[in-house]
Order: structure tokens, then C-alpha cells, then sequence
């Protein structure tokens, strides 16, 4: 690039600089924290290990064996797996398969069934616990998994469904008048032709759900019954910081510890993410 | 191989007409041709024929099969779409494999078609390439191969060579043509350039507003067109058409108008021509210069345009545009007056109610 159009841009980039410094720099003190021992969190600042940084002595691991085995965060953490991957996968799967009806097959009602479809997105989830918990008791749902699949699935689909059925839509016709030349049944099509294409909006679709299903606290709170045994992360640590909330040691680890599929999953998935911000202008 | 038989096809959509009545025979082994402008109804029965449109009336025959009610799949026919359709998830390989993969054929007689295929469309090493990796006319090929490996009684192609460049477009035009003397399978090919109608099609049938103007072969198209309409579409620069009255004297045909006084050959003049009628001269059939002031026009110049092959000029008339085809190397001046001599044997007469020919 040569020297003027660097010069342009270093505005630009100083202030990306400073927002993501603005960003980083107290989940760094909290992820050095998480590492320090009580003592010395309660002694001094986090900023002070950088001159000794190498020196030694001054990590430990024994904050996140305490979360995770003192405090059960590893049970909560695979009870959160238990409770995301499920219900993103019933989700998406549903979804994929609702979207390809709405754009792609005609039949009566289809306008206004997609309509009140995509209009539930305006109900607030907190109206729906009132109705539905008594249905829930009575169907023995409340505290399992199964009900709290179900919930998320419900209050997923309508977006969920909007998003694909968009890509879907934007398959060109051809596509599908070949398909038929060919022989595949609409079934085959839906199987050998959309849903390869689809991948990519699956894919971001998969990851917005599972995201706001990993960091949920209310919907768990509500069809969980606060059971420890089922508990999710979220739900886990919000108790943490009810009972321990002076020990910083404890909150920081754990809060890396909810932080860490999320992270993962953002980061090796990230071109997936990306498009499906841009879901409206991505065509197969 | 089979002939595909139309008759009185209709296809409305709510109000709109799109097919109006429409009965062809298309011979076996065939090359045939529906052309004509944007919504003239082509796409639509060339979709019809495939089964991808139902048919509001009428039977529609492949051999002796009618298959009005038969499903795409098994009318044993293949199609070419303009945006060649091609699965993008899948290799060249697969596209090519998938309507055979799905019938079951076994694995050995699958490579066997696609090979075949591939080696006489010259695409054997994008095998293993998606389509994204092609450029338009290699994937055009595989859209072509894709239905060869078919094997089918008949072709369908709706406007296969629209999105490529000028010049793929007329190699590709070529190598259809080689195709279809080795293949010799019935094909249907809709187009709306008149130019790709001419040079492959071994008869053509010029649509308008859903109606054929006029099925025949090609060169009967340009030397007797059946109405206006088919005179104005086929050929290009199009025919000039002149507003005119025609009379007769001592037995000749003489037509006149603004700027002009034509008196035909004894061979082509008729006593029953209405007053007012529509002259046709092609564009072609206007040479020069003309000694003399009858059987010539006059045009003042306003556009020239060099060809290499001929020069277009571009003229008034009295207030009508005229076109005419001339020698290269013929110089011409703007706001010049050139003459212009016409070729009486080639002119047309319309009738300007019906748009029928009368000559």
C-alpha cells in the first residue's frame, strides 16, 4: 500500500485501535485475575504482573479447579451443552425444513401463515412463561431437558425460520425446474440440492441460536425450576455471585469458563457469522 | 428420438393469455426454432413441452405418447437453461451424473455417459471442478452435457447462449451445429435473436403475443415472409417499411408515395391491390446510384455506419427512417442526398389492416 493511502487510513485505525483497547483491556484484567490467588488480587492490582510476568510463582490454576470441581461448574457446563446443542439442532432442523415450504412449495394460506410466523418475533418471551408453565406441570416438563428443548425451539423458529427462509428464496428457479428434469422428488431436492447450498445459512443461523441459547438466564431460570442438577452456566454463576460474591478469584474463572465454547466456536466459525449479518444480500 | 406434436396448445395465466392456440409438428431429428421478442410466448411453450408449465388446453405429443400429464422426469427429454442451472455444490462430474445417479443407473454405465459426453464437449479435465471455477461457456458445456448424457428423444434449449459474450456466442452457435449432425436428436430451441434462428435452425417458427406468425424454413422467412411482422423481425438492419398507394396503369402495378414512384414488372403486378397499402424493401435490396428518378428513392443522410462488409446508411425520406445496405467502399456525406436504386423483384407489399403479405 503506498505511503499516502497509509497515511489516510491511520485515523481509521487509531480509533479501531482504541475502541478495541477499550474493549480488551478489563476482560484482560479479569482473565489475569482469574489466574491470580486471592491474596494477591486482594493485595495489589491486576496491571502489576506485567513487570514479573515471567518470573513465576505468581499463576495458579486453583481457581478454576475450584469453580469447576468446588463449585460445580463442570457439571453446569456440560448441562449447558446439554441444553444449547439439542435445542439449536431441533431448531435448525425444523426450521430448514419450514423454510423450504414457505419459499419453494404453494399451497393455501402460505402468505398468511408465513405472516403470523414471522409476526411472532414480536411477542415477548416473558408473556409466554405465565400461560405455559401450568401446561408445562401438567405435562411433567418443567425441570427437564426435553421442555427446555422445546421452549428454545419455540422461541428460536420464528427468526430462525425468517433467516433461512430468505436464503432459501433467493435459490435460483432453474435450479429446481432442472431438479425436476432430472427426477429428484421434492423430497430428494429439499435433501441433495437446498440443503448443500444452504449450508451456509444453516451454518450462521446454527450459531446466532446457539449463542443465545448458551447465554440464556431467564428461559432456564423459568422451565428449569432452579434445579441444581440441571442447571446451565449461566443459571450457576448468577447463584455464584449470590453466595460468593466477594471472591473475585472464584468470578473471574468462572466467567472465563461460561466465555470459552462461545469464543471458540465464534472464532473457528467466524466467516459463517459474518454472512448471516449479511443474510439478506447472500445468494446460493 | 421422436417427433413432438402441439396441438391447439393454450396456456393463460388468470386473464393473460401467454399461448394462444397453437398447433406445430416438429419432425423427428429436427432442428427447430421458436424466435420472436420478449413475451411472444416461446419460453412458455418450450416449458410446456418439458412439463415444468401445465397446459390450459390442448395435447401435447412426444412420438405417440401423449404426455400432458406426464411428469418432467418421464418424458424422456432433457433441457438447456439460459443460466445453465448447474448445481453449485456439486462437481462437474456429479452434475452431469446427478439425473442418471437418481434412475439408478449402474456406477460403470455412468462413467461410460459422462466421459462420452465430456470428450465431445471438450471438458474431460473439469471433471473434478465446480462450477464456480468455469467460465461461462465451459459451463455452458456441461449444461450441454449434462443433457446429452441423457440420452433423450428430444432437446430442449431456452436461450442457452443469452449470457455469453459476442464472440463465445458464435462458437458456441458452431459447435451446437456440429452436435446436432452427430447427435441428430429432435431439438427445440428458443431464442429471441433472429440471427441464431437463421444459422441453426432447420425450421423456425416466428412468435408474436403467443401466436406463431409463421413456420417454416428459415430462408422462406427472409424471401416470403407471411406478414409484417415476420418481414420486419427476420433480417437485420430490418426492413424498411414505406406507407404507399397503389394503382394500376396499363396493366402494371404502380406504387407511389413521398418521394417515390415504383412501377413493377408485368411478373409481379396485381389489379387487386387495396389504395392504401405498407411497402417492405430490405435494406439489402437498396443499391445505387440510380440514373434514373423512377424506381429509386432519394434519402437525405444523416447517419453513416462502416461495417467492413457493407455501410449502413442511415436516412430521411420525406419523415420516414430509411436504412440501406451498402457497398463499403461506397462514399457517403452526411446531410448528403444519395439515390437510391430498388430491387423490384425482392419488395413486398403489406396490407396495412392485416399486416398480411399481398406481394
Amino acid at each position: 500500500m503506498n505511503p499516502r493511502k497509509l497515511i489516510a487510513k491511520t485515523p481509521l485505525h487509531l480509533t479501531i485501535l482504541v475502541f478495541a483497547a477499550i474493549w480488551i483491556i478489563p476482560t484482560l484484567g479479569l482473565l489475569i485475575t482469574s489466574f491470580r490467588d486471592p491474596a494477591n488480587i486482594a493485595g495489589s492490582g491486576w496491571w502489576t504482573v506485567f513487570p514479573k510476568l515471567f518470573s513465576g510463582g505468581q499463576f495458579s490454576l486453583e481457581n478454576y479447579i475450584g469453580v469447576l470441581r468446588g463449585e460445580g461448574l463442570a457439571r453446569s457446563f456440560l448441562n449447558s451443552l446439554f441444553i444449547s446443542v439439542p435445542a439449536t439442532a431441533i431448531s435448525t432442523f425444523i426450521a430448514s425444513f419450514a423454510a423450504f415450504g414457505f419459499a419453494w412449495m404453494r399451497f393455501n394460506g402460505r402468505k398468511i401463515l408465513f405472516m403470523l410466523l414471522v409476526g411472532l418475533m414480536v411477542i415477548p418471551l416473558q408473556m409466554t412463561f405465565i400461560p405455559i408453565l401450568p401446561i408445562y406441570s401438567k405435562l411433567k416438563l418443567a425441570g427437564t431437558f426435553p421442555g427446555i428443548w422445546l421452549a428454545h425451539t419455540a422461541y428460536g423458529l420464528p427468526l430462525t425460520t425468517y433467516l433461512v427462509h430468505n436464503f432459501m428464496a433467493g435459490i435460483p428457479k432453474d435450479l429446481f425446474d432442472s431438479a425436476s428434469i432430472d427426477g429428484a422428488s421434492p423430497l430428494m431436492t429439499f435433501w441433495r440440492i437446498v440443503i448443500p447450498i444452504s449450508v451456509p445459512a444453516l451454518a450462521s443461523v446454527f450459531i446466532f441460536q446457539f449463542l443465545w441459547i448458551w447465554n440464556d438466564l431467564l428461559v432456564a431460570l423459568v422451565y428449569l425450576s432452579a434445579r441444581p442438577n440441571v442447571a446451565p452456566l449461566t443459571v450457576s454463576i448468577a447463584n455464584l455471585v449470590t453466595n460468593r460474591g466477594q471472591d473475585w478469584e472464584l468470578l473471574t474463572a468462572a466467567a472465563f469458563v461460561s466465555m470459552a465454547l462461545p469464543l471458540v466456536v465464534f472464532f473457528s466459525l467466524q466467516r459463517y457469522f459474518v454472512r448471516g449479518i449479511l443474510a439478506g444480500s447472500v445468494k446460493g | 428420438m421422436a417427433e413432438v406434436t402441439l396441438t391447439s396448445i393454450t396456456k393463460r395465466f388468470g386473464d393473460f393469455t401467454a399461448v394462444s392456440d397453437l398447433t406445430m409438428e416438429i419432425e423427428d431429428g429436427k432442428f427447430t426454432v421458436l424466435v420472436g421478442p420478449s413475451g411472444c410466448g416461446k419460453t412458455t411453450t418450450l416449458r410446456m413441452v418439458a412439463g415444468l408449465e401445465e397446459i390450459t388446453e390442448g395435447e401435447i405429443k412426444i412420438g405417440e405418447r401423449v404426455v400432458n400429464r406426464v411428469p418432467p422426469k418421464d418424458r424422456d427429454i432433457a433441457m438447456v437453461f439460459q443460466n445453465y442451472a448447474l448445481y453449485p455444490h456439486m462437481d462437474v462430474y456429479n452434475n452431469m451424473a446427478f439425473g442418471l445417479k437418481l434412475r439408478k443407473t449402474p456406477k460403470a454405465q455412468i462413467k461410460e455417459r459422462v466421459h462420452e459426453a465430456a470428450d465431445l464437449l471438450g471438458i474431460t479435465d473439469k471433471l473434478k471442478s465446480k462450477p464456480r471455477e468455469l467460465s461461462g461457456g465451459q459451463r455452458q458445456r456441461v449444461a450441454v452435457g449434462r443433457a446429452i448424457v441423457r440420452n433423450p428423444k428430444v432437446f430442449l434449449f431456452d436461450e442457452p447462449l443469452s449470457n455469453l459474450d459476442a464472440k463465445l456466442r458464435v462458437q458456441m452457435r458452431t459447435e451446437l451445429e456440429q452436435l446436432h449432425h452427430k447427435l441428430q436428436t429432435t431439438t427445440i430451441y428458443v431464442t429471441h435473436d433472429q440471427v441464431e434462428a437463421m444459422t441453426l435452425g432447420d425450421r423456425i417458427a416466428v412468435m408474436k403475443d403467443g401466436v406463431v406468425q409463421q413456420y417454416a424454413q428459415p430462408q422462406e422467412t427472409y424471401d416470403h415472409p407471411s406478414n409484417q411482422f415476420v418481414a420486419g423481425f427476420i433480417g437485420s438492419p430490418a426492413m424498411n417499411f414505406l406507407p404507399a398507394q397503389a394503382a394500376s396503369e396499363n396493366g402494371r402495378t404502380v406504387l407511389s408515395g413521398a418521394g417515390f414512384r415504383f412501377v413493377l414488372p408485368e411478373g409481379r403486378s396485381r389489379n387487386a391491390l387495396p389504395e392504401n397499402v405498407v411497402l417492405g424493401v430490405r435494406p439489402e435490396d437498396l443499391d445505387g446510384p440510380s440514373p434514373d428518378a423512377e424506381n429509386a428513392l432519394t434519402l437525405t443522410v444523416s447517419v453513416t455506419e462502416q461495417l467492413g462488409h457493407s455501410l449502413l446508411v442511415y436516412g430521411y425520406l420525406d419523415e420516414t427512417q430509411v436504412v440501406a445496405s451498402l457497398d463499403p467502399h461506397r462514399r457517403v456525406e452526411i446531410d448528403s442526398a444519395v439515390h437510391l436504386k430498388v430491387n423490384l423483384n425482392t419488395l413486398h407489399v403489406f396490407d396495412p389492416e392485416s399486416q398480411e403479405t399481398l406481394l
